[in-house]
């Protein structure tokens, strides 16, 4: 079972974020099964949300406590939200919507431990307000989710985003998640040369 | 037709699918998105014929139930928490009259201190209100539940409430197989009514009965109840026949068949059960699960037959009896009596808490060593508990419960469980 946690604040989609990424499961013929941690649900507060993703049936019904994966929707909450509870150092993918690096973040130290090719940024608010005109993140970080972690096909995502979006809003975000997708996918090439020249 | 949704628009797509005439409701969180996809229906004409009626609180829409059901219309409506409390009267109504409404409850605490998280509490406080209650484990089980409870209402005359738990169940997407209409036309007959107020056969209905027949009438309650519990099997026996699956029935059976140790439980949180049971049998432990899916009729002898061989039994149960503890551990002793065996009763995910495999491990091996006590509240923070206490014998205006309580735990919104 692959279990991804996002965070992200009311009003940037992030319930909207997990639930398209369980559609893209599904529409991989995985079983996914996606929720809402409901606190407090007012525009800007701390919010999170889940997908789990798996072969068979999922049963279990608590919140992720131990994520693989966590798609970090606003970089302001580093700092405020315990984010990273529960992600394995080594194995864990953490993607953030920001056009810093992870030094920049004040981040670098912390995630030392982790495989590099398994941490990356997008600047996904700013795809977004490109190719849909709005500040929300969601859709373009999952087309970067399906990058770094090889989980979803593109197609997939891009067919989840036409499932919950209509018309012309659907398109600017498969844009956004296409765009996400194809800057993410470079660096991770770029890394891989680099690494191999080191 | 299988499909990535919402449960909550997978349990509407079913109740469109049985054909209702007439939806009322008042919205109340979690139930919301249920009544707003099947208004949605209902405008676009995808749902016809059918009324959608807005109505002013939840009294209202029980009352307009009731109304549509005796005029013969196959009636639906959801509500959660405090609005089911709001329509109490008007429920025990639906029930006494016989009238066959169905009712999701999307299971959420009630205050105060107001809450919006999920728990059992409404519905038990509802347990003797004459409704059948069954309870779904997963959004399948929901949604195929509520095309069960149109065919067992209508064939006993008796309102069914479909119990699944708010948030949890309501608001999680996950994969659904959705039957097409010819299935649910095929299982579900038209509506029959037994009694029906029509201008050209003029009826009363809702006489008033004194000491002379007013047991009798309750008694025939009891009794239809009774035979719902012949029904229920037999109606989940013909939906497998048609839907190609296993959906609802009296109890679920879990590794049960050798199990030295069985936990009992309602809803969703039988699915970390089972994950945690799998967990316990692979390192050797005899334990097994059983899920009561009808708690109204509650399955006496279902219940004893599987419990009976146990050595131990662990009521786990998402409400509070508060004075004497356990409400599904109470039914569930009545079905055990004169049997020796532990039983052990825990009260857990009040108000949301989450309930988690961690938790259960730990809670499970002890009542294997027959460590936990009768009465258990599953992880309980003493801290908050004592301090509350010590306060209170410190000082007289100790002040409100709930804001000293947050006061002393800081924010939590920011948690991630």
């Amino acid at each position: 079972m692959f279990q991804i946690r996002l965070h992200g604040r009311g009003g940037q989609g992030v319930v909207t974020g997990a639930e398209m990424l369980s559609v893209a499961a599904f529409l991989q013929g995985r079983h996914a099964q996606a929720f809402p941690s409901f606190g407090s649900e007012r525009t800007g507060a701390p919010v999170v949300a889940f997908c789990r993703i798996d072969d068979r049936e999922i049963r279990l019904r608590e919140p992720i406590m131990e994520p693989d994966a966590l798609i970090i929707q606003d970089p302001t909450l580093l700092h405020q939200v315990e984010v990273f509870s529960g992600l394995k150092p080594g194995d864990g993918y953490i993607l953030i919507n920001t056009s810093r690096s992870f030094d920049e973040l004040g981040i670098g130290e912390f995630v030392s431990g982790f495989r590099p090719e398994r941490l990356r940024t997008v600047p996904a608010t700013e795809l977004a307000v490109k190719h849909v005109g709005r500040p929300l993140p969601n859709a373009a970080l999952l087309g970067g989710f399906a990058a770094v972690t090889g989980l979803l096909d593109l197609a997939s995502v891009a067919a989840a985003i036409r499932d919950k979006f209509p018309g012309r809003v659907a398109e600017g975000n498969v844009a956004a998640a296409t765009a996400a997708y194809e800057i993410v996918k470079q660096e991770m090439k770029e890394a891989a040369l680099n690494a191999q020249a080191d | 037709m299988l499909k990535q949704i919402e449960g909550s628009l997978g349990v509407a797509e079913a109740v469109a699918l049985c054909r209702p005439e007439v939806i009322c409701a008042y919205p109340i969180s979690p139930q919301t998105h249920i009544v707003e996809n099947l208004g949605e229906m209902v405008k676009t004409g995808a749902l016809a014929p059918c009324e959608f009626i807005n109505v002013e609180s939840e009294f209202s829409a029980m009352s307009v139930a009731i109304g549509a059901s005796a005029a013969g219309a196959r009636a639906y409506t959801a509500t959660a928490s405090q609005g089911l409390l709001y329509m109490v009267e008007a429920i025990f109504n639906a029930a006494g009259l016989g009238l066959p409404i169905v009712m999701t409850v999307a299971n959420r605490a009630i205050g105060a201190p107001i809450n919006i998280w999920n728990d059992h509490s409404d519905s038990m406080s509802q347990r003797d209100c004459g409704w059948i209650q069954l309870f779904a484990e997963t959004n399948q089980e929901a949604l195929d539940l509520h095309i069960q409870a149109f065919r067992l209402g209508e064939e006993l005359s008796l309102p069914v409430m479909v119990c699944m738990d708010g948030f949890i169940l309501t608001h999680a997407y996950e994969r659904l197989d959705l039957p097409d209409q010819a299935q649910v036309d095929a299982y579900l007959p038209r509506y029959e009514p037994r009694q029906v107020l029509d201008p050209k056969e003029p009826v009363s209905i809702g006489a008033m009965v004194g000491p002379e027949a007013f047991t009798e009438v309750r008694y025939l309650a009891h009794a239809k109840q009774m035979q719902a519990l012949e029904l229920i099997p037999r109606h989940a026996q013909e939906f497998r026949a048609i839907f190609g699956r296993d959906s609802g029935g009296l109890v679920r059976e879990y590794r049960t068949s050798d199990a030295t140790t069985i936990v009992v439980a309602l809803g969703s949180v039988l699915g970390t059960i089972k994950d945690t049971v799998d967990e316990m049998r692979r390192e050797g432990h005899r334990i097994g699960a059983l899920g009561i899916v009808s708690f109204r009729p509650f399955p006496l002898a279902e219940v004893r037959r599987v419990l009976h061989p146990a050595q131990r039994v662990v009521v786990l149960e998402k409400s509070l009896a508060v004075g004497i503890g356990g409400i599904l551990s109470a039914n569930v002793r009545m079905a055990l009596s004169g049997v020796q065996l532990h039983g052990y009763t825990v009260i857990a995910g009040l108000g949301g808490r989450p309930i988690t495999r961690k938790s259960l491990h730990k809670l499970f091996r002890e009542a294997e060593r027959d460590e936990l006590q009768p009465l258990t509240f599953l992880d309980l923070d003493w801290n908050i508990v004592n301090r509350v206490l010590e306060r209170e014998k410190r000082e007289r205006r100790s002040g409100p419960i709930a804001e000293t309580i947050l006061r002393d735990v800081g924010v939590v919104a920011a948690r991630v469980a």
